[in-house]
């Protein structure tokens, strides 16, 4: 591997621990002058903990920073600023309201006579857009600029000071592929400056269509580094999502538990949304798991959301049980028999300070409906019944949900689905941020759910998971269906090649 | 991104919580200790030609319109919102009370009239809120500058006086040696405690308010919930003006329960609500009104003028804010910690 | 036409209409003397309201400041009374606005309490101080007063302008110096566009959210000054409610609830337009004076919807940014 022979940053040995978790474990970096060096890995691997570390954010537990040779601690992001270290995010943190002009020029306005004057401060702003080529009136209000601009007008109050080193945390996560083409020609220009740029993102076309190395993490760890040309498609996929040689899962799922006869419970034909899915097609029967994989921001989460109704489709067509339906609130489709167990528990699935009870009810409270409540004898049945079935370990049902562990909340928002009955259940990283005795918990009850007869849709970025319970595999890549995976075909090389191939 | 790392979950609590009744209960005794120190009468109660009379009756009996705002207050602030028109509404409500005694109505009618009119108020702002999605505080500010203007409408610019033995009887009257007016609130109290817990909305409402998001991903109509709460907000105000006009026997669209949505407010701060919505406590937020009363009973008896008594309610609200502030709340927490013994984890 | 100047040419608008309408219909309406007394009548209202731009600008609201009207009246009245001149008791009463106001913004901010509820126990405080000092209206006699009141610049026509409408222009061309040719001005509308990124930003937030509310509360002040001259009094039930016409005045300006768009120019239009409502009422004689709060809630339902609208159209691009 080479090592440009005077790197720009030096991480060495950088670890990080937070509560219970170890989020960087002795990581190294390398940054030259004049590269993009995309930064990778999927959920957890410590990328973005990397990122505060030399932006200041965090402060590293252990290890060293170079910049330009000489050892430096980044106490504040104020201070990364000051060395030259600036900083652009996925969500711009500029102010919607705001013109561009006081955007880019916010608290460091020129000014005459102890004033602002706006002449003079709105002409700085041009020219630093002019400097990437920018032609924008200044005046407009940011908000109603396109992403693409924003996150434009966010780089250059970055490089509007001395900048030597400029981190892009997943500016496309948001843009069209016209936009993101009119930021590359940006990024080529600044390198071309001479400017280090760490580019983190997940999609992996644009790694090749921009990047000049590649570092990958895994779980806090440095897995690989190297240039474009000395990391091929598979190699990096592997590389992020590790390689998995044997199987804890055995067997393969049957499929005598699919009921072939009826119709699918859901079909769905070229189902999509603008700038959130690409149109897709996919259709689960009951007794059937289908997996969604891919890589993080493939869109599994998206296309879970939609077929659940959390967001409305703007093209295409839902067909459950034979009829056609148009999804418009999640509340309909809970009434169609539906459930949803999202990615984000905190934010999206619990209710942290009702009790373990009232948040096991709460699905099938909705089936039911306003008038019918179900009765306290019955309410405490179920959740005695749901705590037990699923190994909940609280004290009592009566505990705010807020104040268990990660693992018990996932069963939490699992167990409230159960309690409802429902006949699909769409998962979104159902083992995400739980322990490994627990993972495989929760792959035995999806099997065995399915063997009851219930279709499940299940998002994952564990392949050895996916692989273990799926009948059919829909694999995703930059918010697109790119391939489907059939019964013995699936195996993680399988899933890798595809997520890997364009 | 802030430069704080995310808090580690609460350390898990070994003993459970006293519940949340205690300590407005305990901050209602200390304040009637206190008054039984300054006035060794304050406890007595005597019965005077059927009518029961003492410091404690009294309390309970001026509390009343206060309690019906609060009890629809805790509803709203149950979902995260906020209701700044009640006192308006019970302007409003008044004045359609007086005009429709005047038409020569039927009590029932005046009754069923006045509370439409409540709930019409009601759903204007659960629409502004949930529909158009303006922020609680705004969405029910127009109504709160509006609502003395339609008040005073509906009254002619006069202050309308009307005789009526019905509504006489129900603000001043008693059954018993009990006023009856305190029925009422027993009612509304035993009513709205019914449809939140035996029906499924007060588990809605609580969720709304704790977490909307995951609520519409659990199927719940958030609107339809945010909607009802808001109304019955109204109906209760249209009650609370009920009780005030009939008290007075005339309609006073300016004065009609001025400042009574901040009592209101107050109470079921007092009452242990959070502002930032999640829970309901209809029984504290009645011991709150108390609160709220019986300091201004104690003002008066400890022979201090009673125009501290705002500032005493100021010190109040200030004082019990700042316990409720998380940040606050964090600091004394990590501050008892850090002498706490550690124990080993898990 | 940029979006987040479409609610300032709608206040402009409904001015102009409202003051075509009155002079359609009444004679002398549109003479300098019926403006003089509109800038007259209205001055405490849109100084009030000045203040309040900051704080709804910062992205908080003000619910005190009718009480600190009137407390600065009959704190005002009662010190005159026992001796003071008149000045020194508005500087003395400009500290302690200043001071408190500072120590509201600092408690909104420190302890992430909602700013209405703080400003209410702020309302609260102030009327309960005001019937604490005197339960009565306390007349102010003194020659600076009289001076003040009987103080006249002669506009061309019937019109002059008088010390209170002197006085909001001044405070008018200061705020309108602090809001839109300085830093913190500046830092204000960053603060009430989006906190968080201003802080990533480097604005000082917290300095700037205890400024807004010292700001405001010296603002208040000299509303509350420029009543009591303007009334020669000091009444402890004075002003209630202004706190809900001077919010009015600020929405009405184009002012966005939700903090971060708006000018301070607009306030005044806004705080003229309520005035202009109430003076065509007052001349029509048949009108009753309860259509003045029915018409000006009536005017925020509609400046809060429009703001709604213009707010959507101009963060859709924004909100639609999707998860990974």
């Amino acid at each position: 591997m080479d090592v440009p022979a005077r790197p720009r940053v030096v991480m060495r040995g950088i670890t990080k621990t937070f509560p219970g978790v170890k989020a960087l474990d002795g990581v190294d970096f390398t940054l030259a002058p004049g590269e993009i060096h995309a930064l990778l890995g999927e959920n957890g691997a410590g990328k973005s903990t990397l990122v505060k570390v030399l932006t200041g954010v965090l402060a590293a537990d252990a290890g060293t920073v170079e910049l330009d040779g000489v050892p430096i601690r980044v106490a504040s992001p104020a201070a990364a600023q000051d060395l030259g270290i600036n900083t652009v995010y996925q969500e711009v943190n500029l102010v919607p309201t705001l013109s561009v002009a006081e955007n880019l020029m916010l608290e460091r306005q020129s000014s005459r006579f102890g004033l602002i004057s706006w002449r003079k401060t709105r002409e700085r702003a041009e020219a630093a857009l002019a400097r990437l080529k920018i032609h924008v009136d200044v005046g407009r209000s940011l908000g109603s600029c396109s992403l693409a601009i924003q996150q434009l007008v966010a780089i250059a109050r970055a490089l509007d000071r001395d900048t030597r080193v400029l981190v892009l945390d997943e500016p496309t996560a948001s843009l069209d592929a016209h936009e993101v083409e009119g930021l590359f020609t940006v990024l080529r220009d600044i390198r071309a400056r001479g400017i280090a740029i760490v580019f983190i993102t997940h999609f992996i076309d644009q790694v090749y269509a921009i990047a000049d190395r590649i570092t990958v993490l895994r779980n806090g760890r440095f897995a690989g580094t190297g240039t474009i040309a000395e990391v091929p498609r598979m190699r990096l996929v592997t590389l992020m999502l590790g390689k998995q040689i044997e199987s804890h899962y055995a067997e393969r799922p049957t499929t005598e538990s699919i009921d072939q006869t009826g119709a699918p419970v859901i079909a769905a034909t070229g189902l999509g949304r603008a700038r959130w899915l690409e149109p897709i097609d996919l259709s689960v029967r009951a007794g059937e798991v289908v997996g969604l994989a891919g890589l993080l921001g493939s869109g599994r989460t998206e296309t879970a959301k939609l077929l659940f109704g959390a967001e409305r489709a703007d093209k295409g067509s839902l067909v459950i049980d034979g009829v056609p339906v148009t999804l418009r609130s999640p509340g309909q489709a809970i009434r169609m028999g539906f459930g949803f167990c999202p990615e984000d528990r905190k934010h999206e699935g619990l209710i942290l300070d009702l009790s373990v009870r009232e948040n096991l009810i709460l699905a099938l409270q909705c089936r039911r409906g306003w008038w019918n409540r179900v009765g306290q004898a019955e309410q405490n049945r179920i959740a005695a019944e749901m705590i037990a079935a699923l190994g909940i370990a609280t004290p009592d049902a009566e505990k705010p949900v807020g104040q268990l562990s990660g693992g018990n909340q996932q069963k939490v928002i699992l167990a409230r689905w159960l309690a409802a009955k429902p006949r699909l259940l769409i998962l979104d990283e159902p083992t995400r941020g739980i322990d490994i005795g627990a993972h495989a918990e929760i792959v035995g009850l999806i099997r065995r759910l399915c063997r009851e007869g219930l279709a499940l849709i299940v998002a994952s970025s564990e392949l050895e998971e996916i692989v273990a319970f799926s009948h059919r595999v829909a694999v995703l890549r930059d918010r697109r269906k790119v391939s489907e995976i059939v019964g013995a075909d699936i195996t993680q090389s399988t899933i890798v090649e595809a997520i890997a191939n364009s | 991104m802030i430069p704080v790392p995310p808090p580690s979950e609460p350390a898990t609590k070994t003993r459970r919580p006293l519940p949340a009744v205690v300590w407005p209960l305990v901050a209602l005794a200390a304040i009637l200790v206190v008054d039984g120190f300054i006035s060794p009468s304050f406890f007595s109660i005597r019965l005077v030609e059927g009518r029961l009379y003492g410091s404690l009756i009294d309390i309970v009996y001026r509390g009343t319109p206060i309690a019906l705002l609060a009890l629809g207050m805790a509803i709203v602030i149950g979902a995260k919102g906020i209701d700044l028109s009640v006192g308006s509404v019970v302007a409003i409500a008044g004045a359609v009370m007086a005009h429709f005694i005047h038409l020569g109505f039927d009590p029932a009618v005046v009754v069923a009239a006045t509370l439409a009119v409540g709930l019409l108020c009601g759903l204007w702002n659960g629409f502004l809120v949930a529909v158009l999605s303006i922020q609680p505080i705004i969405a029910t500010l127009i109504l709160m500058v509006a609502g003395r203007g339609i008040a005073l409408m509906i009254n002619g610019g006069r202050i309308p006086t009307f005789r009526s033995d019905f509504f006489s009887a129900l603000s001043t009257g008693r059954i018993w040696v009990i006023p009856s007016r305190l029925f009422l609130v027993a009612l509304v109290f035993l009513v709205l405690w019914a449809v939140l817990r035996r029906t499924a909305f007060g588990l809605f409402v609580e969720a709304v308010g704790g977490n909307a998001s995951a609520a519409r991903l659990a199927g719940i109509g958030t609107r339809m919930v945010t909607l009802a709460t808001y109304g019955i907000s109204g109906v209760c105000a249209a009650l609370a003006g009920i009780i005030i006009t009939g008290d007075t026997r005339s309609s006073d669209a300016v004065t009609a329960g001025m400042w009574s949505e901040l009592d209101a407010i107050l109470a079921v701060v007092l009452g242990g609500a959070s502002l930032n919505g999640g829970r309901i406590f209809l029984a504290t937020t009645l011991v709150g009104v108390l609160i709220i009363q019986s300091l201004t009973t104690s003002i008066l008896m400890s022979g201090l003028p009673p125009e501290f008594n705002l500032v005493v309610k100021a010190v109040v609200i200030l004082a019990v804010l700042l316990v409720q502030a998380p940040k606050v709340r964090t600091a004394v927490g990590s501050l008892v910690a850090a002498f706490r013994p550690r124990r080993t984890e898990r | 036409m940029r979006e987040r100047r479409l609610p300032i040419l709608a206040t402009i608008a409904v001015f102009v209409l409202l003051y075509a309408l009155g002079g359609l219909h009444f004679n002398h309406f549109l003479s300098t003397g019926v403006f003089g007394n509109l800038l007259t009548d209205n001055a405490f209202v849109i100084i009030a309201g000045l203040g309040m731009t900051f704080v709804i600008l910062s992205g908080g609201i003000d619910l005190s400041v009718g009480s600190m009207i009137g407390f600065v009246g009959i704190a005002m009245a009662t010190m005159v009374a026992h001796g003071w001149h008149p000045l020194a008791a508005i500087a003395v009463l400009l500290v302690m606005g200043i001071v408190l106001g500072a120590l509201m913004g600092w408690i909104i901010d420190a302890f992430e309490i909602q700013p209405f509820i703080v400003t209410l126990t702020a309302m609260f405080l102030l009327r309960g101080l005001c019937f604490v000092i005197s339960l009565d209206s306390v007349p102010i006699k003194h020659p600076f007063v009289e001076a003040f009141s009987d103080f006249h610049l002669a506009l061309p026509g019937d019109g002059w302008l008088s010390g209170p409408a002197l006085v909001m222009l001044a405070a008018l061309a200061f705020a309108v110096v602090v809001a839109h040719f300085t830093r913190f001005g500046a830092n204000v509308y960053a603060v009430g566009g989006d906190a968080a990124s201003a802080l990533l930003l480097g604005v000082p937030v917290r300095r700037t959210i205890v400024g807004v509310y010292a700001l405001n509360g010296a603002f208040g002040v000299l509303a509350g000054a420029t009543y009591a001259f303007y009334t020669s009094s000091g009444y402890p039930l004075a002003a209630s409610g202004v706190e809900l016409d001077a919010i009015a005045a600020v929405v009405i300006g184009g002012t966005l609830l939700t903090g971060g768009v708006g000018l301070v120019i607009g306030t005044v239009f806004g705080g003229l337009i309520q005035g202009l409502i109430q003076t065509l009422i007052i001349f029509d004689g048949s009108l009753d004076s309860w259509w003045i709060r029915i018409v000006i809630g009536g005017l925020l339902f509609v400046f809060i919807v429009l703001q709604k609208l213009i707010m959507r159209s101009v963060t859709a691009l924004g909100a639609s940014a999707a998860p990974g």
